[in-house]
């Protein structure tokens, strides 16, 4: 991501630290090289043997402060949930819901939808992560492979608008039925919408003062 | 006259009274209506129950479709309470977060709380930093929560069975464990009390020899308890074979907690994958295998007994680590002040106060610099999961190295959990509903966030 200036990441204050001089910039977390340590390898090596197109379906593989994140491919992810639930050696049979998080400034990949799985029999987690654009915005639906994604499916369409195709009944959960706009995109302000109070206008919460 | 016959109500009669025009619906064509629906070989009826149903624990909406009594179809409609803790996050520093999340599951408060920071921690790369004395405090604290949240449960869960009297035992009970929480952290509920890097402020005198008297009246007062349950013919009449959920349905609706445990699946994180030191303690993961409403209520039950001796063996630990720090060394994470008890209550303590203002301007600037911008976490994600009373509680946290979250995630085990409703419920009567949604025991704060 972008590079960062100071300490506290407020500009336009007086320095009174002297922490403002400093220049970082944020480590992006690119594809991570074998051996990744740990069972990591292990998962990689069975999902590899289990799933041959493994090479086309996972775009990368990160591991980072002790996670193992696969990063699939739209197209392949129906494909790879299964091995993961069904290979004996990998027994993903617990999926813990699914969250978006949006990055406007990732073009071409500006929705991401990322699914923490857990395997009770072999005490281990994996997480995947898909990215898609925001002007198609589908994703195969899980909910065949992990029934108990119905709802976190839904929870992710009402919140960023991302489409899980295939879902049972992809409708919002959490907002009323006509809410305009998805709430937990970046470009959706807080609040949102301005009060007015007897006569007097009270801005939304995310334009009364800057929090960056 | 006939302006009068005009407003005649083919359904209603109406006679004229001194204080007007009175309509009466009895009688009519009633009669003729229920031998219509007689008739009819349909017997569906759809019915609503909640949002603001008393027992359905909270605005929770159930959509029941009923032939006679029996569920065929079961829906439940969430929402009612979303808040948008999440998005406000976003605009908040990583300390301010644990504000906005203790208010997620409003009865489990120190594990959504502990979850969060766990997470930060995570991502700030000091997991292992974390004083010991931090981490007891933290388990003491979530184990007392684990009661006062299964007092809930079990106290709300009978008393939506129709009995009155465990509901009151167990807010008798909850009530003490509150006053603890008071005494630690100035709160009763929503305390904010775990902190990224340790714990907002140390115990204070005499608190461990408080916790250890109430854990021997609780003791006492829990064995009394079960005599009111356990084994209560009514009880087991309401509550066995009722809820059923197995363990294939558990596992593919990623339903944990006890509601798992109940399927005979030893699976709790204390053990399994161990946080805050867990595996230094000697507890027992408490099972049935009956896979009903009772075999829950069970499990809840001996669940606090486990609880009880956590809390006895992290006071031991409080003992030998008196004095110890409760916060991470890193002044650039630190949350700088500790606060104490002063003459006019909770506030800065007197020494911070001396230190900041007279002895030490890098002081003065570190405490204005956290406090009100917030220290920097680097880039990246993590998952971190807690077993909260109700299940997994798991934090997806993305930092785009700012000094707020990019993304705050939380896996609910009340929202997740809440789908099985419609597997425990369809095919059942419609009065074992409220067992079943009791044995989830979901929390709306929780599930809407």
């Amino acid at each position: 991501m972008s590079e960062q200036t100071g300490m506290f990441g407020v500009h336009g204050s007086g320095d009174t630290s002297g922490f403002g001089g400093l220049v970082r910039s944020a480590v992006s977390t690119g594809s991570t090289e074998r051996p990744y340590g740990g069972y990591f390898d292990d998962i990689a090596d069975d999902l590899e043997r289990a799933y041959p197109e493994f090479n086309d379906a996972i775009e990368r593989v990160v591991v980072d402060r002790g996670e193992l994140t696969l990063h699939v491919k739209r197209e392949k992810l129906f494909d790879v949930a299964m091995k993961l639930r069904d290979t004996e050696s990998l027994r993903f049979e617990l999926c813990l819901g699914v969250n978006g998080v949006h990055y406007p400034s990732d073009a071409g990949r500006e929705l991401h939808a990322v699914y923490p799985l857990l395997s009770m029999t072999h005490n281990r987690r994996i997480r995947l992560e898909v990215s898609v654009p925001d002007v198609d915005p589908h994703i195969p639906s899980l909910v065949e492979v992990w029934a108990g994604n119905n709802w976190h499916e839904r929870e992710t369409f009402d919140m960023f608008g991302i489409i899980f195709d295939g879902h049972p009944g992809l409708t919002r959960i959490l907002m009323p039925d006509d809410w305009p706009g998805h709430p937990q995109r970046k470009d959706y302000p807080l609040g949102g919408i301005s009060i007015e109070y007897k006569g007097a206008t009270v801005p939304a919460p995310s334009e009364r003062r800057s929090y960056n | 006259m006939s302006n009068q016959n005009s407003q005649e109500d083919m359904y209603a009669s109406s006679r004229e009274t001194t204080e007007g025009r009175v309509y009466s619906v009895t009688g009519g064509d009633w009669d003729s209506l229920v031998t219509e629906i007689g008739q009819t070989k349909e017997e569906r009826v759809v019915v609503n129950m909640g949002p603001q149903h008393p027992s359905t624990h909270g605005v929770l909406r159930l959509v029941l479709e009923l032939e006679g009594e029996t569920i065929t179809e079961a829906r439940a409609g969430i929402g009612y309470l979303h808040t948008g803790i999440e998005k406000n996050t976003e605009y908040r520093t990583w300390t301010q977060g644990v504000t906005f999340v203790t208010r997620m599951d409003y009865l489990a408060p120190l594990f959504n709380e502990a979850a969060y920071c766990l997470g930060v921690e995570k991502l700030l790369g000091i997991t292992n930093d974390i004083p010991e004395r931090a981490s007891v405090i933290r388990v003491m604290m979530m184990e007392l929560n684990r009661i006062s949240s299964h007092m809930v449960a079990l106290g709300t869960g009978a008393l939506e069975l129709g009995a009155l009297s465990p509901m009151i035992f167990a807010f008798r009970e909850r009530e003490m464990v509150l006053d603890i929480f008071e005494l630690v952290s100035g709160l009763r509920m929503n305390m904010a009390y775990i902190r990224p890097g340790g714990v907002a402020q140390d115990l204070p005198a005499g608190a461990v020899t408080k916790i250890r008297e109430t854990v021997k009246t609780l003791r006492k007062n829990f064995k009394d308890n079960e005599k009111l349950l356990v084994g209560n013919t009514i009880w087991m009449k309401r509550t066995k074979d009722i809820g059923y959920l197995d363990l294939a349905g558990c596992i593919t609706l990623g339903v944990t907690g006890p509601v798992l445990r109940s399927t005979g699946m030893p699976w709790d994180l204390r053990k399994t994958q161990p946080y805050s030191g867990y595996e230094n303690y000697d507890f027992d993961v408490i099972t049935t295998d009956t896979c009903d409403v009772y075999g829950r209520f069970l499990i809840r039950m001996q669940e606090l007994e486990q609880s009880l001796r956590i809390i006895e063996q992290a006071c031991d630990k409080l003992d030998q680590l008196e004095g110890a720090p409760v916060m991470v060394a890193d002044k650039k994470i630190a949350w700088p002040a500790q606060l104490s008890v002063g003459g006019d209550g909770m506030g800065n303590s007197l020494n911070h106060i001396r230190e900041i203002m007279g002895e030490s301007m890098e002081a003065l600037i570190h405490h204005f610099k956290l406090v009100t911008e917030g220290f920097r976490v680097p880039a990246g994600q993590v998952y971190s999961a807690v077993e909260s009373p109700r299940g997994e509680t798991g934090v997806h946290l993305v930092s785009d190295g700012g000094t707020h979250p990019y993304r705050m995630h939380f896996r609910e085990p009340s929202f997740n959990n809440l789908q099985s409703t419609a597997a425990m419920a369809e095919g059942g009567m419609i009065a074992d509903v409220i067992g079943a949604v009791a044995s989830i025991d979901p929390v709306m704060g929780g599930v809407d966030r």
